[in-house]
């Protein structure tokens, strides 16, 4: 009997919007999942040649090495800043900023909220993992009540260093805000969700309908001291609650431009 | 059973962190316990039949290090 041959139909490949390289992120880091989908979104968009990345201060410093598209390196949480000069000076540009938790709600709160107030006509994606990842797993504004870290080796005490911060909410509360949602990254269902998230919230911004904020549940298997796929458990168990997915906003206007 | 799909990983983006072991759906990945890439981890490879190219691996992958193929049979040439 001879061997049935096959023809091989290529249903998943890496995006070319990444450089070959390696990034530095540890393994199990769900931000690479985040730079794939980002990617993805700008082959599928075709936008490759025309998109403008503003990289933040945190473990994602190194983003302008791992995308394949022109690149900026804002100050620690200046990036909607930096991404507002340059879409206004290049208003045919895709501009999108990657930040962190440590980066846009803790030093960048001004930044964002502001860019956000003027509708800027920005995409920002938002990495929330609970903790200051690049420092050592500090305890950052998204770090959950009594969610140990190392400066919170108890545990987040709340009478000590308050609650939480829900950026999705905060900013879907801000008038100029055209698109705010929050997905999570912990499996593959939600990943694609999440992919989708993107794709619009990049649709939004080349109809010119104002400011987009994807907010991505991330996980930092590291510094949780967890295994990759524990740690996607631990996000799922403990993240979900306090950080519940969904749309905060969607403006009439992008409803209505159906995407 | 004939091949559905296989998946190929790109040694030299993956880090071993197991996440594509743990939701393959018919268990058909490892990480290579007898080899090493050039940053010191074993790779995970494809290391039994059963593929059925749903790419949930490639979904979650970090690193996107993973390739899936589907396989479709294609008729023997008449001889």
């Amino acid at each position: 009997m001879t061997e049935l041959q096959y023809k091989e139909t290529v249903v998943f490949e890496r995006p070319t919007a990444l450089t070959p390289t390696q990034t530095t992120y540890c393994p199990g880091c769900t931000h690479g999942v985040a730079h794939r989908l980002i990617a993805e979104v700008i082959d599928e968009m075709g936008i490759r040649d025309d998109t403008i990345g503003v990289a933040p201060v945190g473990c994602a410093v190194f983003a302008y090495r791992f995308f394949d598209v022109d690149f900026v390196e804002a100050a620690h949480g200046r990036a909607p800043a930096m991404a507002t000069g340059i879409k206004r000076s290049l208003p045919d540009r895709f501009v999108f900023t990657y930040q962190g938790d440590g980066d846009l709600v803790s030093i960048g709160m001004a930044e964002i909220t502001h860019a956000a107030a003027r509708g800027e006509n920005i995409t920002v994606i938002f990495i929330n993992n609970a903790n200051y990842g690049m420092t050592g797993g500090q305890m950052a504004p998204t770090t959950l009540p009594g969610q140990k870290t190392t400066s919170s080796p108890t545990g987040r005490d709340v009478e000590l260093a308050g609650y939480p911060i829900q950026m999705a909410e905060l900013i879907a509360s801000i008038q100029g805000t055209s698109y705010v949602v929050r997905r999570s990254l912990h499996d593959a269902r939600n990943i694609r969700q999440a992919k989708k998230a993107i794709r619009t919230a990049f649709e939004v911004q080349k109809r010119g309908l104002g400011f987009a904020m994807v907010e991505l549940l991330s996980t930092c298997p590291t510094n949780w001291h967890l295994t990759p796929p524990d740690a996607m458990n631990w996000l799922k168990e403990n993240m979900l609650p306090v950080y519940p997915l969904g749309d905060y906003k969607i403006h009439d206007a992008v409803k209505s431009a159906g995407i | 059973m004939p091949a559905k799909g296989k998946i190929v990983v790109n040694d030299f983006y993956c880090k071993a962190c197991g996440l594509c072991v743990s939701v393959c759906p018919t268990q058909v990945i490892q990480l290579a316990p007898e080899r090493l890439n050039v940053r010191g981890y074993h790779p995970a490879e494809q290391f039994q039949d059963g593929c059925i190219a749903c790419a949930t691996c490639a979904m979650v992958c970090p690193d996107a290090a993973i390739t899936v193929y589907r396989l479709t049979p294609v008729a023997e040439q008449e001889a």
